[in-house]
């Protein structure tokens, strides 16, 4: 309730028009330096906050009063009072951090760090950074499995999952994939374990018990030239039933059957289609296009485009405040 | 671990060793080569190019395969020589040769790579990172020999593209005096004819003044036809080429060596990624990358793609992985990159850049081939006398 009544207060002596019980979502402009404000009520801006230089994965803290971002460009995570929306604090990240991930636990923040070959863990609250990982070229993918046990990194040149025990912040497992491998998305309760591969063209489905690859999928786009076929950001429904593979360049989003890998359909949005939210019914689904600039809305239950929305230049990352 | 330093108050750290993939351990050897004649004097000297160009490169592909290496327990080593004739170049490859050395990455001539192959035995894997002679990819081909540098046909055939697409069809084309000129300018000729453009008017360079007195006067008479909607420039050593933009008879562009020019790689190259190995290069070697640093580069990450995947570094193996449906490398352009089977050339989109900007990338929609548009940039199979995969 209390960020409910802030947020109302804060929209009333702004003079925003907009209904104060609409989620909200966050954008990361990458070539704006800005983060854009979405209510997903009316599916409009409205906000555009100042940010640092070239900011990509942005995230929630668990109470989602804060939104992490990585200002790449500037070497540092920045930290966004969703209250005031003013940055508030910054963390150390290592050099060029592109991608993040928090732990259940709200304290430990595993940052891919690109120019330096290494995983940073920082905590969010004493700022002392845990660890430093030594991973492949380019990390880039970074995901903690819900129940907490593995922190997952790709790493783009390298092209492989190196799977870090968050206990012990050791690598246990190197998984090689397809080339480039963009991203991780863990099912729920954290039996499987979704990596797509940007150049391969493929998504790697993981038996988290076992560590072993259990399926390889790969994506044909009608009419769509198959090189420009290249997944990066995926997104699960809770419920078991969709995976959701954005596939960059070929500007379509492909919905998978979370439980036969069976591609169902292929979405047309945005151009260069980059990272995807569910809204906090998940009825709508959030994508960012880079290069059109602009955020498509998937209706999940029609499977269908209904929105595009204009945003900064080359927007990145979107995460949308279930709670706001 | 500028963090390190960075942020003072960090207490608790602990850099954790890579757990290896395997426990055998494996050490690829590659030799690089490089032996690149000197150009002669150059009217435009202003910038000078970089004399460790293409090496650098090669150092950093080393430095990205033993990260990926490590893992695996596979480490990688670089034998590089820089000489200064082509006597140099074949005695360096047979002392490397002499001493087991299979996988080579050359950066010189045609004529010196030639020379090589000759000496190369069967168990020896080539990778030609400087040479653009189109002769190299159309009937001089050789089993074990690839390309990662493009050639000039492909350089050539991007342009043509984007001039067509622009729908700048007619051009002035001018010449440079040497070899290298003559073998950009014909590649161009046939990028015309493909591609739909007119050559209006076709002049060699011929001039001998000091132009930076007196590009201003020289070039508006050199340039004079009754109409084009380009200058065309093949001056590939960069002697006249800088001082005909904005010096042309008719307020035209100039494109080709110089002005807007097609190029394997430059530093404003950012996209797919591209501004991680910028940064790392520039880590590396205090300069930007250029294109004969990517194709050293490109030449060892294939290898380091194909060693990840076999766990050999057998120059055979490496070979037929190269050329088989499992081989992508992932290098920076947007597109997975593979090799041509036809003359071992590998296919890749080329930028249109000039100085400060990245104005396009080829090929083109529109441009259709029936395999890869990236076929459409350089010579296609029914194009090429080479059979190297039989």
């Amino acid at each position: 309730m209390t960020s409910l009544f802030k947020h109302t207060a804060l929209a009333a002596m702004i003079g925003l028009s907009t209904p104060a019980l609409a989620s909200l979502a966050y954008v990361s402009n990458e070539k704006d330096d800005t983060i854009s404000i979405i209510d997903t009520e009316t599916r409009a801006v409205v906000e555009t906050i100042d940010v640092g230089q070239r900011p990509r994965g942005i995230l929630l803290s668990k109470d989602h009063t804060k939104l992490y971002i990585c200002a790449s460009d500037d070497d540092t995570v920045q930290v966004l009072d969703l209250a005031t929306r003013k940055i508030v604090d910054t963390l150390p990240s290592g050099e060029d951090p592109e991608q993040f991930s928090l732990h259940p636990n709200n304290k430990h923040l595993y940052i891919a760090n690109e120019d330096d070959a290494i995983v940073t863990v920082v905590d969010v609250d004493t700022k002392d950074v845990l660890a430093q990982i030594d991973v492949g070229i380019e990390p880039e993918g970074m995901a903690v499995s819900p129940d907490g046990k593995w922190a997952v990194n790709t790493s783009e040149t390298t092209s492989m999952l190196h799977w870090i025990n968050t206990d012990t912040f050791e690598i246990e497992k190197n998984i090689v994939v397809g080339q480039r491998p963009r991203h991780v998305e863990f099912s729920k309760d954290s039996k499987i374990a979704w990596a797509s591969a940007e150049i391969g063209g493929t998504v790697h489905i993981i038996d988290v018990d076992n560590l072993e690859q259990i399926h390889e999928m790969s994506f044909k786009v009608p009419g769509v030239n198959q090189d420009r076929v290249q997944p990066v950001g995926i997104e699960l429904t809770s419920d078991g039933k969709y995976a959701f593979v954005a596939l960059g360049p070929s500007n379509h989003v492909a919905v998978v059957d979370a439980q036969t890998y069976e591609v169902l359909e292929y979405l047309l949005v945005g151009s260069r289609v980059w990272q995807l939210d569910l809204d906090k019914d998940e009825k709508h689904l959030y994508t960012t296009n880079g290069v059109s600039g602009d955020v498509s809305v998937i209706d999940v239950e029609d499977l269908k485009v209904i929105k595009s929305i204009k945003v900064g230049r080359y927007p990145w990352g979107v995460v949308i405040d279930p709670t706001s | 671990m500028s963090l390190l330093s960075r942020s003072a108050a960090a207490i608790l750290i602990t850099v954790v060793g890579a757990a290896p993939l395997q426990a055998e351990s494996l050490d690829v050897q590659i030799g690089y080569l490089q032996w690149v004649p000197d150009q002669g004097p150059v009217l435009s000297n202003v910038i000078p190019e970089p004399e460790d160009a293409g090496l650098r490169g090669a150092e950093l592909a080393i430095a990205d395969n033993s990260t990926t290496g490590k893992f695996l327990g596979q480490t990688y080593s670089l034998q590089s020589k820089v000489v200064d004739s082509e006597e140099a170049a074949v005695a360096a490859f047979e002392a490397m040769h002499q001493n087991g050395m299979e996988l080579f990455v050359v950066n010189a001539p045609a004529q010196t790579l030639k020379t090589l192959m000759d000496k190369a035995g069967d168990n020896t894997l080539v990778f030609n990172a400087g040479a653009k002679d189109n002769a190299l990819r159309t009937g001089q081909c050789h089993s074990n020999l690839l390309h990662t540098m493009p050639s000039y046909a492909m350089l050539t055939d991007a342009l043509g593209q984007w001039l067509n697409q622009r729908r700048w069809n007619e051009v002035f084309l001018i010449t440079g005096p040497t070899e290298a000129d003559k073998g950009w300018a014909d590649a161009f000729r046939r990028s015309a004819k493909r591609f739909g453009l007119e050559i209006v008017e076709d002049k060699p360079w011929t001039f001998d003044a000091d132009l930076r007195r007196t590009a201003s006067k020289e070039l508006p008479l050199f340039t004079q036809a009754s109409d084009y909607d380009a200058v065309v420039v093949a001056d590939v050593r960069g002697d006249f080429g800088e001082y005909v933009p904005f010096n042309t008879w008719l307020p035209r562009p100039v494109v080709g060596t110089q002005g807007m020019s097609p190029a394997t790689w430059h530093r404003v190259v950012e996209s797919w990624g591209a501004a991680q190995l910028q940064n790392r290069f520039r880590d590396l070697a205090d300069r930007d990358m250029n294109s004969e640093d990517y194709t050293a580069w490109a030449a060892i990450r294939s290898i380091g793609t194909a060693v990840t995947d076999l766990g050999t570094a057998n120059p055979g193996e490496i070979r037929d992985f190269l050329f088989s449906e499992k081989f992508q490398l992932a290098a920076f352009k947007g597109r997975k990159l593979t090799f041509r089977d036809w003359n071992g050339q590998l296919r890749q989109p080329i930028p249109l850049v000039h100085p400060r900007g990245l104005v396009a990338r080829a090929p083109f929609e529109g441009f259709l081939h029936p395999n890869t548009e990236m076929d459409t940039l350089g010579f296609d199979k029914p194009e090429s006398e080479c059979r190297i995969n039989g």
